[in-house]
């Protein structure tokens, strides 16, 4: 391992890539937003070898959540004795009428918090409030969220409770190869797996004979796990490799997935581009139902609708690159944005017109 | 966002702990691992501790992290000539 220090590593790796030539396109995908902005932050998209492609899939958890899901968030921000606690990225996000900071500059009280358990004190900070988490993101952030819940009840602060929104990645793989999307093999998220572990890859992965590889977020690591996965699609074998073994092993963080297990249960949840996906999001279980904002509040948000030229949802399916959209860098910037693609940090198309 | 920094616990408080890298201190939740203890080296995302890892793993993470962009940018530029 020593050898990760050496700068010639880097050099030898993006010569090895270099050397690699596909006879046809090949398309390759990476399902983590960090994976996105550092592809192309540090240039490795341009040490690829000929005809591989490689596509950023639905990795970026505020651009996969659903216009619905900001709609109803927007209703419950306009509440007086409602406080909305959130991370950052979802802000600027537009749901189908407005964003929460819109609904925030005029009023709302809308926080921005590092950690659901900030969002924690804020309840027990305002006892006369509701205060509802924005529960966003992948299995990295479902745990936090679930030890949080656990928090509360231990604590008794019963004025804290969550707004469901979360994404599981294997349904989301698999609606993506089930769609026949050509996708010869996958980049695995560092952290997500973490959580879930290598082996959560294995069956959907060997039943679509697509190999994958775990791996890391620095230049070198991201080097390796594409060096090892074009390896692997060159010769035709199979492999579900670890590239990350510094933080990932392959049965996951056991204790994590014991909370996840206690709190959630999975739910068919609708994905912006990639529609309904069974049993790809998580509820709360019904001993911790009173923790749902849903079954709390009753709001009704208009009819949800989508940007007409927006292409997002194609982005986020690896069938359209961000800069073949017509709106890309011309009607839409990451000053003047568009669709969350643009917005979040993480978004494919973000990270295309920052570094491009 | 995930950041892959990883950080040293400096203390323990029961469920919270106190996490430090690069001067930087940070409350954090130990609820999702086992045996937190000061010294424990770990991965932090949304202000809880993910993972702990193995200190000659989280030196080579933090080697890479200050060396990595700097080689990284010898092969891009040598990419344009």
């Amino acid at each position: 391992m020593r050898d990760f220090r050496d700068p010639v590593l880097f050099k030898q790796l993006a010569n090895r890539l270099k050397a690699f030539e596909f006879e046809k396109e090949t398309k390759i995908m990476e399902v983590c937003g960090t994976h996105t902005m550092n592809i192309r932050r540090y240039g490795i998209h341009t040490i690829l070898p000929t005809n591989l492609d490689l596509l950023s899939g639905p990795g970026c958890p505020v651009c996969v959540t659903d216009n619905s899901y900001i709609d109803y968030a927007i209703e419950l921000a306009r509440l007086d004795d409602v406080i909305i606690t959130t991370f950052g990225d979802m802000m600027r996000v537009p749901g189908s009428y407005e964003s929460l900071e819109m609904v925030h500059s005029r009023g709302g009280d809308v926080r921005v918090v590092y950690s659901p358990l900030d969002s924690l004190e804020i309840a027990k900070d305002n006892p006369d409030k509701k205060v509802v988490f924005l529960a966003v993101g992948f299995e990295t952030t479902v745990p936090t969220i679930a030890a949080t819940i656990i928090s509360a009840e231990k604590l008794k602060i019963n004025n804290f409770y969550i707004l469901t929104g979360h994404k599981l990645i294997i349904p989301a793989i698999r609606a993506l190869l089930s769609a026949e999307n050509d996708i010869s093999g996958f980049i695995l998220p560092g952290h997500v797996s973490a959580i879930i572990g290598v082996n959560a890859y294995r069956e959907v992965l060997e039943h679509y004979n697509v190999p994958g590889v775990v791996t890391g977020f620095e230049p070198i690591d991201i080097l390796k796990g594409i060096a090892r996965l074009v390896t692997a699609i060159r010769d035709g074998v199979f492999i579900l490799a670890n590239e990350y073994r510094r933080v990932v092993t392959d049965e996951g963080n056991l204790k994590a997935l014991e909370l996840i297990d206690e709190v959630f249960e999975p739910e068919d949840v609708a994905w912006r581009g990639l529609g309904t996906i069974p049993l790809s999001g998580l509820k709360l279980r019904d001993k911790y139902a009173h923790r749902d904002i849903r079954n709390v509040v009753d709001v009704t948000p208009p009819p949800p609708r989508e940007h007409p030229a927006c292409r997002c949802g194609d982005v986020l399916q690896g069938k359209l690159k961000p800069d073949e959209c017509p709106l890309f860098g011309n009607l839409c910037t990451p000053d003047n944005p568009i669709g969350p693609c643009m917005i979040s940090s993480e978004g494919s198309c973000h990270a295309y017109f920052k570094y491009r | 966002m995930c950041l892959g920094i990883p950080m040293r616990i400096v203390e323990v408080d029961g469920d919270v702990g106190i996490v430090e890298s690069g001067g930087i201190k940070r409350k954090v939740g130990l609820m999702l691992i086992d045996g937190a203890k000061v010294g424990d080296w770990v991965i932090v995302h949304a202000g809880f501790a993910i993972e702990k890892i193995k200190p000659e793993d989280a030196m080579e993470t933090l080697k890479l992290i200050s060396e990595g962009a700097a080689s990284l940018g010898d092969v891009s530029s040598g990419e344009e000539k």
